[in-house]
């Protein structure tokens, strides 16, 4: 099988690489650009371990050819927080707030927050479990995660009206 | 020094965050970028990749295996069947329950998804195409998928390996379907005390089939150094030096020539204690390439082959008195174990710890049997979030209650008042053998009945109840309670054993010069945060900030020998051992201390992070200043350095026990389910994180909510495994799960260091009886006595609807 060229830009560095057409987004960023952050949970879509963010949507990386990204600006896990290090909020508020366990659906948890925060600034708690519904979570029983998203909405809110 | 720096006694202790403080994750800084290090994320140089070519059928001879086209595929190299294991006598390997388990099938299949064969390519999607195209031939034979029906007299044969040892690993076999039978109890006392009581109840109670589905699947890599001899193994494992054990006595490597290590563990719950055939195939492919190997499960084949847990039909009876007094229990069980008996449970516990089934109550007699059989089903038979067969005996001692309660038209809370253990007669002798070593029932189930104002509740449902029959509400109130004992922290050496492995625990403390410390345990955690509390342990025993102690596991070539995390054991064991091995460095730091102070060691007290003179607490040395000096002072009769290593047998088992109530409300019409609320009552002795013990009781329950309403691996006539993805495999998403409420009393473990008893798997344990009560106390006033789970919409319409309630 012919591979395909490849551009695309990843956490804001720009790609460039060939890959087989079939390659999955998900095995293209954590194989083939050693971003292990998003993690692979099902086959069905349904757990969201994969999330990415696919120019400005939240999308199951597992889902997605990665000819179907050329081109795409993507953010992972491991471009969330800002180049200086500083956590963001949402990774502050996981920890501050024990919205985590074992740790595996985290960064598809964040990740997807990050979109939805964006979409919905300041969300109500159903709109919270509405919103992060495609991801599962076995360990915490989301009460804490919901918590972690509250708080980090409030927290960006304040420092959008500061800036 | 900052040591000198007068700050109070309440600040040094703050400054620690030893016990009880709710300390925040030192794991989180990783996990929440994105940096955790899970098996799947381990790549080496020139890595191959395995898959396995999986049955189709439930039960079926193998006619043939070509493999010619699956090697023509680019990138695949090898195809590993049984005929290629057979002459290193790999074909099978033990299970942890004295039983074998085809690592490749051998002439027959006996489940949906079994391992037929592993091809080895130079990626995964090499390996994938390479599956498609083994050729396997196969001629059905007839299946077996209903327990009730193995050992009939024209039962078919199924472990045709197997047929001529009737003689099994606890006992005799009585049928070629049949496992062990194990009984515990006084049997004619208890027929006896069923035949004179005033009231008998009798249920059979069956807990369905469920899989722990953690996060992550199962997998490994396995890398093979030709030139040094060495395997080194990383993967999914509970357990890690068991599994070195165990590689070491397969493959006859010697152990110290074998390493595994479990990295970080995206969840287990039970379903990464056992041993796979992926880890054998992967280990072999790698000695056989030079070359290492990752095999790493897909969910349908985690759901499929990978560890079941539960599906024990199970019959209860008991006699009381006709003022609700209980008089006695029985209880059988009919075990279905499919294919291979892979259960995890201590050697000499075939059903685990199932004769806890007593439960919380004094009940003067009881007798237990266990029947296990062979079906078409996969292995495994693990604790899905609970101590060894646990959460089975309290699901069935807590319907059983209820049934009770509604012959004798008595409420759930006060039968169980009446029925409770006494606070005096702790440490409690059980009719069937345990010693509780603590408890306070009544002062827990009060709490818990006022702060759900459970009366005022009783009251409301019984309005909802009145305005339904007037036909002014579809939907019905329920009021589930459940009180549970669990035991956990398995266990003594002297009857505690996995494979002859003694179920003790192990931590080895090392104090560095400049007062900071790492501690290696023999256990593993997949979520706990046991880098976090087992560092709070050390820190109040030995008066070192918790932020200064590494916490190391999972490596066997650094950590003592331990066995695992599971059953919650770590806390109780290892967290004993880490307690010990921390007093050991104290009491070595006290003569260090007394010779720098210049005094007899008895006029030394410990306070805080410190040794400081009876009656002159200004003369003192910190652990820091101890420590340094053990480094650098020549103390006569001293070796140097500062540490020290502990390997705990634990004297006894620990009772953690709860009050749950949870509160639903049900669409009669819809069958939907919800929970409006619930609130958890833990008591798991001495609390170290008050966070995390939230954490975990919230996950806990939410566990026992998918298992309740909707978890469920069920088979087809044919053999097909129902529910192997999660399209169809009940995972809650934040929508469906309520928001917890929870709660505590604390009674120390009397023989545990620090007196803590573990609750990981409570919640578990307690919110799947408490659920299900709720489902049944909406519908017990229309008769309705016991209904199998899952409460699933159509299960719950489906009663309402032979209730005669919908339209």
């Amino acid at each position: 099988m012919s591979e395909i060229n490849i551009n695309m830009t990843v956490n804001g560095q720009k790609i460039e690489a060939s890959a087989d057409p079939r390659t999955l987004l998900i095995h293209f960023l954590r194989e083939d650009q050693n971003l292990t952050g998003p993690h692979i949970g099902c086959d069905t879509s349904h757990c969201g371990a994969c999330t990415v963010d696919m120019n400005g949507m939240s999308v199951k990386a597992c889902t997605v050819f990665v000819g179907q990204a050329n081109g795409a600006d993507i953010v992972t896990i491991e471009g969330i927080a800002q180049a200086d290090g500083t956590l963001h909020a949402l990774q502050e508020a996981f920890r501050q707030h024990h919205g985590l366990q074992c740790g595996f659906c985290t960064p598809g948890m964040i990740t997807r927050a990050y979109r939805l925060l964006q979409e919905n600034p300041s969300p109500t708690e159903e709109e919270i479990r509405y919103g992060i519904s495609g991801n599962l979570c076995r360990c915490t029983g989301y009460q804490n995660i919901v918590k972690a998203i509250q708080v980090a909405a409030e927290e960006l809110s304040v420092k959008e009206a500061a800036e | 020094m900052n040591d000198q720096t007068p700050i109070s006694r309440e600040e040094r202790i703050e400054k620690l965050q030893g016990l009880g403080s709710s300390r925040k994750r030192v794991e989180d800084a990783r996990f929440t970028q994105g940096a955790g290090n899970y098996v799947d994320d381990i790549k080496l140089p020139g890595m191959l990749f395995g898959d396995f070519v999986r049955s189709p059928y439930g039960h079926a001879r193998i006619k043939s295996i070509k493999t010619e086209a699956a090697l023509a595929v680019p990138g695949v190299l090898a195809v590993i069947t049984a005929e290629d294991l057979k002459p290193l006598n790999l074909h099978y390997m033990p299970t942890l329950a004295g039983d074998v388990q085809a690592v490749l099938a051998d002439e027959k299949v006996l489940f949906q998804g079994q391992e037929v064969a592993f091809v080895v390519a130079t990626d995964r999607y090499a390996a994938a195409d390479g599956v498609e195209l083994v050729e396997v031939d196969y001629e059905g034979l007839p299946v077996i998928n209903d327990a009730f029906k193995a050992m009939d007299d024209n039962a078919p044969l199924l472990r045709e390996d197997i047929k001529d040892k009737m003689e099994g690993a606890h006992g005799p076999r009585k049928h070629h379907n049949h496992i062990f039978s194990w009984e515990e109890g006084d049997k004619k006392g208890t027929e006896k005390a069923l035949a004179d009581a005033d009231v008998v109840v009798e249920e059979l109670i069956t807990y369905q089939r469920v899989h722990p589905c953690p996060l992550e699947t199962c997998g490994c890599v396995a890398s093979m150094d030709k030139i040094n001899g060495k395997l080194t193994l990383w993967g999914t494992f509970q357990a890690p030096h068991a599994v070195r054990t165990v590689a070491s006595l397969i493959t006859n490597i010697a152990e110290h020539n074998i390493r595994v290590i479990s990295p970080d563990i995206g969840g287990g719950f039970g379903n990464k204690v056992g041993v796979y055939p992926g880890y054998i195939c992967a280990a072999v492919a790698s000695i056989v390439t030079g070359k290492p190997v990752k095999w790493v499960e897909d969910r349908i084949e985690n759901l499929s082959a990978t560890a079941f847990a539960r599906d024990y039909h199970m019959t209860g009876k008991i006699a009381a008195t006709k003022d609700g007094k209980i008089t006695g229990l029985s209880a059988h069980v009919l075990a279905d174990h499919g294919a291979f008996d892979a259960c995890a449970d201590p050697t000499k516990f075939p059903a685990g710890f199932f004769s806890i089934v007593t439960g919380s109550y004094d009940i003067p007699v009881a007798y237990c049997g266990v029947d296990g059989v062979y079906t078409n089903k996969a292995p495994g038979g693990v604790a899905y979030r609970c101590s060894f067969r646990v959460t089975e005996a309290a699901y069935l001692i807590e319907r059983m209650i209820d049934i009770l309660a509604r012959k004798l038209d008595m409420d759930p809370a006060e039968i169980r008042l009446k029925n409770f253990i006494k606070k005096e007669q702790f440490p409690y002798n059980s009719a069937l053998g345990w010693e509780y070593d603590s408890g306070d029932y009544h002062t827990a189930m009060d709490k818990a009945l006022a702060s759900v104002d459970y009366n005022a509740l009783r009251a409301e449902q019984e309005e909802n109840r009145a305005a339904f029959d007037r036909g002014e509400t579809r939907n019905l109130m329920g009021i589930g309670v459940a009180f549970f004992t669990e035991i956990v922290g398995a266990g003594p050496v002297k009857n505690c054993d996995i494979l002859g492995l003694g179920m003790f625990d192990s931590c080895e403390i090392r104090i560095h010069p400049t007062g900071s410390a790492i501690a290696r345990l023999g256990t593993i955690s997949q979520g706990q945060g046991h880098a976090t509390t087992f560092a709070q342990i050390v820190a109040s025993e030995i008066g070192i900030p918790a932020e200064d102690i590494t916490l190391e596991e999972g490596d066997t070539d650094t950590a003592p020998y331990g066995l695992g995390t599971y059953g919650s054991r770590s806390t109780p064991v290892a967290g004993a051992a880490t307690a010990m091995a921390g007093r050991k460095i104290r009491a070595k730091a006290q003569m260090i201390a007394a010779y720098l102070l210049e005094v007899h060691e008895g006029d030394l007290e410990w306070d805080v992070d410190r040794f400081q003179v009876k009656g002159n607490p200004e003369a003192h040395k910190t652990m820091k200043e101890i420590a340094f000096a053990s480094y650098n002072q020549a103390i006569p009769g001293l070796e140097p350095g500062l540490e020290a290593v502990s390997y705990y047998d634990p004297p006894n088992m620990t009772y953690p026990f709860g009050a749950y109530i949870g509160v639903v409300d049900i669409d009669v019409d819809t069958g939907v389910v919800d929970v409006r609320s619930f609130y958890a009552l833990d008591d798991c002795g001495t609390r170290i994180n008050p966070m995390i013990i939230e954490g975990q009781v919230h996950g806990g329950l939410t566990e026992s909510l998918a298992i309740v309403m909707g978890q469920d691996i069920s088979y087809d006539e044919t053999g097909n495994i129902k529910g192997a993805t999660l399209m169809d495999y009940f995972l809650p998403t934040a929508v469906e799960t309520p928001n917890w409420e929870t709660d505590f009393t604390t009674t120390p473990s009397p023989h545990h260091p620090i007196g803590a008893k573990g609750v990981g798997e409570s919640p578990n344990v307690g919110g799947v009886p408490a659920l299900s009560n709720a489902v049944h106390d909406a519908f017990a006033h229309k008769g309705l006595t016991h209904t199998q789970m899952p409460h699933d919409h159509w299960r719950i319409w489906k009663t309402a609807q032979k209730l005669g309630l919908t339209d």
